[in-house]
């Protein structure tokens, strides 16, 4: 196994405020690694430096053994990192399959194909497999602002494994859907991981969502690395357990 | 040398007078997100209801008067609640565009109704020269930039140590909290609104006797006050003044050691070049906006 | 119903395209002159519509573009040049400014770009104005000579009419193209979330650049058009003024609808003529109209007709999602 993502001594601070102070991890392929830790430990300025939406001020990330701190967010998708967002973030006005095209297309030629080229980007078939794999089937046409907030949710992760990405960080994946979803997403999650040799990253809040789905949990606190281990010796681990339930 | 003095003394009448446009049209913006294209129409407007009212017999003064409390009437209160107040939730782009159309109704209303020439005005200020230092100096120019000043500092005032004026500023930096603190925020947006109809039909008084009253005035005048606007900060009632008075004496400077025909680039391109490089203008701060 | 729906609209489509071509077949003098006119603005609009519409990026700089074109075209023309020679040299001048003009977009909000695109607009109406050597200055370049189009001269006013219109078509299609293409879907992208379509791997500089500069050559292509239409330019009708119509025939048709530059045009230049009868009124009635319209519909007139075919989707949704539903309870 070598590992996929790699993060050494990453720290942002705001004016005065350190957000994320030295945070060093890796993550191996094929690997789910969960992230948790209070409101306000840093969580998703972590997720945002590592994904070049935030330049950090120290430390350096490494894709693949390639150095890509502060590659625009662009750039960086298309080495096979992609992410979705803690909010809903699909384009309402385009259709399930027009969304998951879109998805797509900028991991397929260069600027003049997908000007001459066909309109789909030669997509359509991923975009149907991917909209079969999370039973979307009955609603490809639809516009994804007329879909339940479930299925928008579906979809919004769907959108993330289009480019075919070495490396997916969800942003609270659980966030907002209902309990049959849940188990339907995990569920997914799972498969996908398994037959693509996608690597995760979660960050989410229902531990029983994380604790069930990733291999390895770590814990951050007050902008640091609290605990890293699997989900039995987080669960166990006291300073943990101090950091939820202490305050 | 001498010449210059001249010349720095006409910018800054002029100036003077942009700086009072410009100041309406950031206090729109700063309070309702209103990009207020028709801020030149807006000086030219109040000089037509002037001469109307003159050409329906009223004396001079009482024709400045009414021609005021027309202005809060028109362009004050008939434009939030007719125009602003029903495209505000729609975004700023729509508005901008709406006021684009209103200035092209403005423009076509004063030449089918009034006339398409220009017409002369009256100065409040006597004509004649002084001299000052040995130099002569116009009166008009002097008495222009004495009263535009004295508007400016009269609104600072209000602004910076009234309570009203605190409560108009809260309302600009953050509609919510002040809603929260207690602050009559629609009052005050109102207020706002009747302030800016206040402030052109004023330049438009002091203008319209050096450059005549036509229709199709308020085209210069309010790229004038867009460009100082932007100069000086566009949040900013000082950068706003600060702006105005450099476009007034750069657009005089220009004239007299540019060329002619391009005097009128010059301010553009002072403003190309503060918007790449310093965008929120010289006196502003930064506007965050999250994306 | 979608596959009725597409064949009403193919039928539609082949009614319209031939009542412009047959139509105007003895129509007078000043009757085709318009309606060129209506074409030629039709294309600039479609550019506009294209940075403003599809991409989100506000340009007061579009009238300038025409006036680029059309001094191309004057200047190339009248020298005894072939006017595709002016059309290449337009489109390249003008996609190149556009490229540039485009750099701001990435630094600064959407309003100041505004400002930077209408003070080009006014540098370049200074620059039609003061350069007497290139532009003939205030005088403005008369005796612009028409094409001849395969061999066709296009001299009298129903051939070049039919021009104009050969012209919109190719635009239209080319257009069509575009939007349908990834990079349409991209710039919607942009214009509707910009960070999540960096997430998704989309340049959006590249793209945002690319919006701008092919929608001001086609502000190019519509100027190469119009100096052979009046065949005399000086700098009068591209002034700031012209940018703002060229804005307000988007919105006024509806920004990011395909066919929203079409009405938009139609409405901008056929609509005075028929306001013809209220004399110096229509300006006024046109402006009035436009306030009342944007109060109503932001989205302009192809906004009401999609809210209205939006509502009826949404109703025969929420209808199909009640029918799955059920079925799936009865079956667990």
């Amino acid at each position: 196994m070598s590992a996929v993502l790699e993060v050494s001594d990453i720290k942002k601070s705001f004016g005065g405020i350190k957000a994320v102070d030295g945070v060093s991890f890796d993550v191996q392929e094929g690997e789910i690694l969960g992230l948790i830790g209070p409101n306000g430990c840093g969580k998703s300025t972590l997720f945002n430096c590592i994904l070049g939406q935030l330049m950090p001020t120290d430390g350096e990330v490494k894709v693949d053994g390639k150095v890509v701190t502060g590659l625009r967010p662009s750039e960086l998708n298309r080495l096979g990192v992609s992410r979705t967002f803690q909010l809903l973030q699909v384009f309402p006005k385009l259709s399930v399959r027009e969304n998951l095209i879109l998805a797509g297309q900028e991991h397929q030629g260069n600027m003049m194909s997908r000007l001459l080229g066909p309109s789909d980007a030669g997509l359509t078939a991923t975009a149907d497999q991917m909209i079969g794999f999370f039973k979307l089937d009955h609603l490809a046409t639809e516009a994804a602002g007329g879909l339940s907030y479930g299925q928008q949710k579906l979809l919004d992760a769907a959108m993330a494994f289009m480019g075919g990405p070495r490396l997916v960080l969800l942003d609270e994946p659980a966030g907002g859907v209902n309990l049959t979803m849940l188990g339907d997403l995990k569920e997914r999650l799972t498969a996908i991981n398994r037959e693509k040799r996608a690597t995760f990253v979660v960050i989410e809040h229902n531990m029983e969502f994380v604790m069930s789905l990733c291999t390895r949990v770590m814990v951050m606190a007050e902008g640091k690395l609290l605990a890293m281990g699997t989900p039995a010796e987080v669960r166990a681990n006291p300073a943990v357990i101090e950091a939820y339930l202490g305050h | 040398m001498s010449n210059l003095l001249d010349l720095l003394v006409a910018g800054l009448a002029t100036g003077a007078i942009y700086a009072l446009v410009a100041v309406g049209f950031t206090l729109l913006w700063q309070t309702s997100q209103t990009i207020n294209f028709a801020q030149g129409e807006f000086v030219m407007l109040p000089a037509f209801l002037m001469l109307a009212l003159m050409h329906a017999g009223a004396p001079f003064w009482l024709a400045i008067i009414l021609g005021i409390l027309l202005s809060l009437l028109l362009l004050g209160l008939g434009f939030k609640l007719l125009l602003v107040d029903p495209m505000l939730r729609h975004g700023v782009l729509p508005l901008a565009i709406a006021t684009m159309a209103l200035a092209i109704g403005m423009k076509e209303a004063v030449k089918q109704f009034f006339s398409a020439e220009a017409s002369p005005f009256p100065s409040i200020v006597p004509a004649g020269d002084i001299s000052i230092l040995g130099r002569v100096v116009s009166l008009q120019s002097l008495g222009v930039l004495a009263l535009a000043i004295a508007v400016v500092i009269g609104l600072t005032a209000l602004l910076n140590r009234t309570s009203i004026g605190h409560q108009m500023q809260a309302t600009a930096q953050n509609p919510t909290v002040a809603r929260i603190i207690g602050v009559p925020v629609e009052r005050m947006i109102l207020l706002t609104f009747l302030i800016n109809a206040f402030l052109v039909a004023l330049a438009s008084l002091l203008i319209t006797p050096i450059y005549l009253a036509k229709f199709s005035s308020g085209e210069v005048l309010g790229q004038a006050a867009f460009i100082a606007a932007i100069v000086g900060g566009f949040n900013q009632v000082r950068g706003a003044i600060a702006g105005g008075l450099l476009i007034g004496v750069v657009d005089n400077l220009a004239a007299a050691y540019v060329s002619t025909q391009y005097r009128a680039a010059v301010p553009l391109v002072l403003l190309i070049v503060i918007i790449l490089f310093r965008p929120q203008g010289l006196l502003g701060r930064p506007e965050e906006r999250t994306v | 119903m979608t596959v009725k729906g597409k064949y009403l609209r193919i039928a539609l489509g082949i009614v319209v395209i031939g009542a412009l071509i047959i139509v105007p077949m003895n129509f007078n003098r000043y009757g085709l002159y318009i309606l060129s006119q209506w074409a030629v603005m039709t294309i600039a609009a479609m550019g506009l519509n294209l940075t403003l519409g599809y991409a989100g990026q506000v340009s007061l700089a579009q009238g300038a573009f025409v006036g680029i074109g059309a001094y191309a075209a004057a200047i190339m023309t009248t020298q005894g040049m072939p006017l595709i020679a002016a059309l290449s040299v337009a489109v390249v001048l003008c996609f190149a400014i556009g490229w540039i003009l485009g750099y701001p977009a990435l630094r600064v909000q959407h309003h100041y770009l505004a400002f930077v695109t209408l003070a080009f607009s006014t540098l370049a109406f200074l620059v039609f104005r003061n350069e007497d050597w290139l532009t003939k200055g205030i005088y403005g370049i008369s005796n612009i000579p028409r094409p001849n189009v395969m061999g066709f001269a296009t001299n009298r006013p129903l051939p070049f009419y039919y021009f104009c219109l050969g012209s919109l078509g190719i635009v239209s299609l080319a257009m069509w193209w575009l939007i349908r293409s990834p990079w349409g879907r991209a710039f919607i992208a942009l214009r509707e979330n910009p960070v999540r379509a960096l997430s998704l791997g989309i340049d959006t500089r590249r793209y945002t650049l690319m919006a701008f500069a092919i929608g001001s050559a086609l502000g190019g292509v519509a100027g190469t058009l119009y100096a052979p239409l009046t065949q005399y330019i000086d700098p009068v009708p591209f002034n700031l003024s012209l940018s703002l119509d060229l804005l307000m025939m988007v919105i006024v048709g509806g920004s990011g609808f395909f066919f929203g530059p079409f009405l938009g045009a139609m409405i901008a230049v056929l609509l005075p003529e028929w306001l013809r009868f209220t004399q110096g009124y229509y300006l006024m009635l046109y402006a009035v109209a436009v306030m009342l319209l944007l109060i109503y519909s932001p989205t302009g007139i192809l906004g009401i007709l999609d809210r209205y075919l939006a509502a009826r989707r949404t109703k025969a949704a929420s209808a199909l999602r009640a029918v799955t539903k059920s079925k799936l309870e009865t079956a667990s």
